[in-house]
């Protein structure tokens, strides 16, 4: 029996609002504990939540670039339930009225086009963090992050495979960082994922049981815990066992997902509107407001690229997938313009490169092993006729090792190329005269040949020769045949 | 319908209030009663009726996105049952 | 002259004229205290030491306060609800015995701010929830009219203290009829304001769509003099009426010509105490003579207010009590491990009352029983508004008792909860609705006890009501009579 994979993903993402979502807090990370805290983000007796701006504004920035349809009147509720890392023993969340619903974001996989509808987005604030390890008798509670402000995309169970579902996570990751609103760190965890996934055969429409799926810390554990679900459910329904719906905890380390204990009494959130906010109210002019100034989309940057620099779409949906490489592919332009070759060189040997490093799972890099302008700089150089470029693949390694720029590179280590017609003559008459079996062979017709006297030269010349022009003189010679430099001094017969 | 002691169990548990059995009997009688009582609102017809959402017919406020507010752990640690570094110290957690 | 009898209007303009001084006002109160707290227990904390200190303080300030508006000096019992930064808050109950607030609410900080001096912390039913001040975790408050009988609630403490002459005026809060119905049993006034009129930031919130600060005060003119030194928009308070102040105190007139007056029907039938019927009415016609008209109206959906009420405000309760947890601050229990520490913490550091209330909540919003409770409840509450605007289509006040009887014996309604919440009736529709109400005194039952008058207004028309409040007063003189202690 075929069986398809139904997964729906849940993403939480951190705003990159100055304060917090109910009070004055700052929300920077990494502050000593308890240290961007105030009697309202931790809960005390009498404080009462008022609602940043800018919050509801970045929740329109996600829904108008996710085409959802933007709730004018929406409300915020209370999810009660007590734990110690929630200070006032509910979270502040939204439930019968999001503020945004029915999205969708389209993934390319595959070559392919995809739709994964968004069933909604919604404003809620973060609640602080447990710290376990410390101690072996106590837990300790740093409410830092209590009240940061976060928005939770629900997709549908539109995705069915977990490379679609890391497809789907890297593109929401690149939309929220090109928006603003979130830096998408999966580790520091300002971008946090939970999935749904069930199983069915294949060609039916009834959903399986739903296992929902939490602690995914990377979008590779994303892939992998979905993975082995998959597995796991699939395997449970062959051997005609059945599934119970529960959450599974991913154990990075075993590579397997478990189930969480059972809870005696299964959660009761008791929502109910939070009668100390009144309903967000959102106008036509501020959603107009919010549209004009919405910076550009990848799809968008994406057909701009094709269009401004006439490059091909599969390497303008490579360099727009991620806002830091589209600017970095920019920046080289402003030093030196040759969109087509530089984006080969970023496509190819950098994001080679970022991967070897392990900088491709960063998520806006700043610290690049190869800079912009060094890049550009090396592309002018190939295009002076300075270097030929296959000795810039060199001049490449060694801007990545040392971060000089290229032209340092090429005088420190003598790479220029040669282009003077007379000293290509000259390498090429001795290449000749050393290999004249090889000379001849090509005289009778053996086309094949050329190749081995051009590696000859370039090997003579440690690549440093021009090759366009060192074939151009090597055909004539060879063609015109007994014709030898003047100054060699040798004839041929 | 009347309220069980199950039920009542439940409702503790979901309030985090330990009852003793005697609480648990005394709850059970006098909850049914006031249920009973406010059962009464089942005679209303409240079709089309929209529930209550505020006294004050207003949209929701906002606040511009700012710091106001000046750090000071040690206040908001300063009932604190127990503390340790600046953290608040809690039963351990067993996840 | 018996300066802790004073009104406020009183004291402030004898201070002015230095025919006292502040030290010597405080110092009279603070006596009155120590010679009837014995009899009385309205406050949890006194504040003696700091209030002297900020009475000298007033006085120096006072050689060159020119603002006519100003509390400089005036002494005001604070119910222990408020926020008051360095002064234990403890909401009467053993979870916050202790608790030392890290700010101040911000009605206490603008009478702070406006030179007032507090007196102290007074009693009430622990976390607000009561109406005689007897579930309290720490002691009952005594009514000074009839020492075996209780104030009032919950801001039984508060109304207490001023009919006794414990301070000059007093705070409390009101979100089931807590400042209305201690007031009508203490014979003095209370005012609810419009909901979203005071901020309710800094107040420990018991339900959260109805709760509202208000003054309690020797008479009329207080009631209107500290409104508009309360009343204000408070960005803090997301539910906070972003609308000016009216200058209250220009409307006491005294006149009340032409002024419409409706008197529900539903309010008068069995239940109520004869006396407290018949002063209601005799002071309508009171209000007639005056020059006001009088008619009949009808609220027809009174009788569903209390199980509205016990619906929505225990919901809205469960939820805002949920953090009182013994994580991070108040009580915590030793117990084995943290969900039994949490159940322990909670049991231990509750009174019963707040207990049943809270599973009442948790019950109406739980799964299953949501859509039947706290969504009927809610859509039975929108009928209850639309009676009042309806009604207040053909009428600028409708005036009925506080409440059904006059002040009941200690222990003798604790032990049938329901009972309790019957007696609520003529209050908590004002809540539901987000009404201002005020009552005073007018007359007293053949036990002396005092009765009160209910006058309710229209969203924000605190002026009619104290208007026809002031006239009918002023015409009769009852706030007068100080109780026998």
């Amino acid at each position: 029996m075929k069986y398809e994979t139904v997964i729906g993903l849940e993403v939480h993402a951190q705003l990159l609002t100055q304060s917090k979502i109910f009070c004055g807090c700052s929300t920077k990370f990494g502050q000593a504990p308890n240290h961007n805290t105030c009697p309202i983000c931790t809960g005390f007796p009498g404080v009462l939540p008022v609602l940043n701006k800018k919050v509801v504004e970045f929740a329109i920035r996600a829904g108008l670039a996710t085409h959802c349809e933007i709730a004018r009147w929406s409300r915020l509720a209370r999810k009660n339930y007590f734990y110690p890392d929630l200070p006032k023993g509910y979270q502040i969340s939204q439930y019968e009225l999001p503020i945004c619903t029915n999205g969708y974001i389209d993934i390319a996989f595959n070559g392919v086009a995809k739709r994964i509808r968004l069933t909604r987005i919604h404003m809620e604030e973060d609640a602080g963090k447990n710290i376990h390890d410390l101690r072996s008798d106590a837990s300790l509670v740093d409410l830092n992050r209590a009240g940061v402000p976060l928005l939770e995309i629900v997709s549908e169970p539109d995705i069915r495979s977990a490379e679609e579902a890391g497809n789907y996570l890297r593109t929401l990751r690149a939309m929220l960082q090109y928006l603003d609103i979130c830096d998408g760190n999966m580790e520091e965890g300002s971008f946090r994922c939970d999935a749904n996934v069930s199983v069915r055969p294949e060609g039916t429409t009834a959903l399986g049981t739903k296992v929902e799926l939490k602690n995914l810390n990377s979008f590779k554990g994303v892939e992998k815990a979905i993975e082995f679900e998959i597995r796991r459910q699939i395997e449970t329904l062959s051997d005609g066992g059945s599934l119970v719906q529960e959450t599974r905890l991913w154990d990075p380390d075993r590579e397997e997902t478990r189930s969480m204990r059972t809870k005696e009494f299964a959660h009761d959130y008791r929502y109910f509107p939070d009668p100390d906010l009144l309903p967000v109210a959102i106008d036509e002019k501020w959603i107009d407001e919010i549209r004009a100034s919405l910076p550009e989309l990848p799809g968008a940057r994406k057909v701009r690229l094709i269009s401004q620099y006439d490059i091909p779409a599969y390497d303008a949906e490579l360099l727009t997938n991620r806002k830091d490489v589209a600017d970095y592919f920019e920046s080289t332009l402003i030093i030196h313009r040759n969109p087509k070759v530089i984006a080969n060189w970023i496509t190819g040997d950098l994001f080679r490169l970022l991967k070897d490093r392990k900088l491709d799972e960063k998520l806006y890099i700043t610290d690049w092993p190869v800079q912009a302008d060094n890049l550009a700089a090396m592309v002018a150089l190939i295009d002076q006729g300075k270097i030929s470029g296959k000795i810039a693949k060199t001049v490449f390694e060694a801007m990545a090792d040392s971060g000089s720029s290229p032209q340092k590179i090429v005088a420190e280590k003598g790479l220029e190329q040669v282009s003077d017609p007379e000293s290509i003559e000259k390498a090429i008459d001795q290449v000749l005269i050393a290999h004249p079996k090889q000379v001849a062979d090509y005289q009778a017709g053996n086309q094949k040949i050329f190749g081995f006297l051009v590696g000859q030269i370039m090997k003579a010349t440690q690549g440093k020769v021009n090759p366009q022009k060192a074939n151009e003189i090597l055909k004539r010679k060879l063609t015109e045949g007994n014709e030898i430099s003047a100054t060699s001094g040798r004839k041929l017969d | 319908m009347k309220l069980t002691r199950e039920e009542v169990q439940r409702v503790a548990m979901l309030a985090r209030l330990r009852l003793t059995p005697e609480d648990e009997e005394r709850l059970t009688e006098q909850l049914d009663n006031i249920l009973q009582y406010v059962g009464k609102l089942n005679q209303l017809d409240t079709s089309g009726i929209e529930p209550f959402t505020h006294a004050v017919d207003i949209a929701n406020p906002m606040r511009e996105d700012a710091i106001t507010n000046e750090p000071n752990a040690d206040a908001i640690l300063a009932n604190a049952p127990a503390q340790e570094n600046h953290f608040f110290q809690v039963p351990k957690i067993i996840e | 002259m018996n300066l802790a009898a004073l009104t406020l209007h009183e004291a402030r303009e004898k201070l002015r004229k230095r025919e006292f001084s502040a030290q010597e006002l405080i110092e009279a109160v603070f006596r009155r205290i120590s010679e009837t707290e014995e009899k009385l227990h309205c406050y949890i904390t006194l504040s003696h030491d700091t209030a002297l200190k900020e009475a000298k303080q007033a006085d120096e300030l006072l050689k060159t306060d020119t603002n006519p508006h100003s509390l400089l000096g005036i002494p005001i019992a604070v119910k222990d609800n408020f926020l008051t930064r360095g002064i234990q808050t403890t909401c009467a109950s053993k979870f916050l015995e202790n608790f030392i607030p890290p700010y101040d609410c911000t009605t206490v900080k603008k009478l702070r701010a406006s030179g007032a001096i507090i007196t102290g912390k007074t009693n009430l039913d622990e976390f607000a929830m009561g109406s005689s001040a007897e579930n309290s975790a720490f002691f009952a408050t005594h009514n000074p009219w009839d020492t075996d009988r209780v104030p009032g609630g919950s801001s039984g403490g508060s109304a207490a203290a001023l009919a006794a002459d414990q301070c000059i005026v007093a705070l409390g809060t009101d979100t089931g009829g807590s400042i209305r119905q201690p007031a009508a049993f203490c014979g003095v006034v209370g005012l609810k304001p419009t909901y979203g009129r005071v901020s309710r930031y800094g107040i420990i919130a018991f339900a959260s769509s109805m709760d509202q600060v208000g003054p309690m005060t020797k008479d009329v003119r207080d009631s209107a003099l500290m409104l508009e030194a309360i009343a204000s928009y408070d960005p803090a308070d997301s539910t906070s009426a972003n609308r000016p102040v009216p200058q209250y105190s220009a409307s006491l007139t005294g006149d009340v010509k032409g002024l419409r007056i409706g008197i529900p029907k539903e309010y008068f039938v069995s239940g109520i105490q004869p006396a407290v019927e018949q002063a209601v009415h005799k002071a309508v016609r009171q209000l007639e003579k005056n020059g006001a008209a009088i008619k009949e109206i009808s609220l027809p959906h009174t009788d569903y207010a209390v199980a509205v009420y016990y619906i929505v405000a225990t919901a809205e309760a469960s939820s805002n009590l949920a953090r009182y947890d013994g994580m991070r601050y108040g009580h915590r229990a030793r117990a084995k491990d943290l969900t039994e520490t949490y159940m322990l913490s909670r049991a231990e550091g509750f009174g019963p009352e707040v207990k049943r209330r809270i599973m009442l909540g948790t019950y109406a919003l739980s799964a299953g029983y949501y859509d039947a409770y706290y969504l009927k409840a809610q859509r039975v509450r929108t009928l209850i508004k639309k009676d009042f605007d309806e009604a207040f289509k053909s009428c600028d006040a409708i005036i009925a008792p506080t409440a059904p009887t006059t002040a009941f014996k200690i222990g003798e309604k604790t032990q049938d909860p329901l009972q309790m919440y019957l007696s609520d009736i003529y209050t908590i529709s004002v809540n539901l609705a987000g009404l201002p109400a005020i009552s005073l005194p007018c007359g007293f039952d053949p036990e002396g006890l005092p009765i009160g008058m209910q006058i309710i207004g229209k969203h924000f028309d605190e002026s009619t009501i104290l208007a026809i409040a002031y006239a009918y007063e002023q015409s009769t003189g009852w706030h007068k009579r100080k109780p026998n202690l």
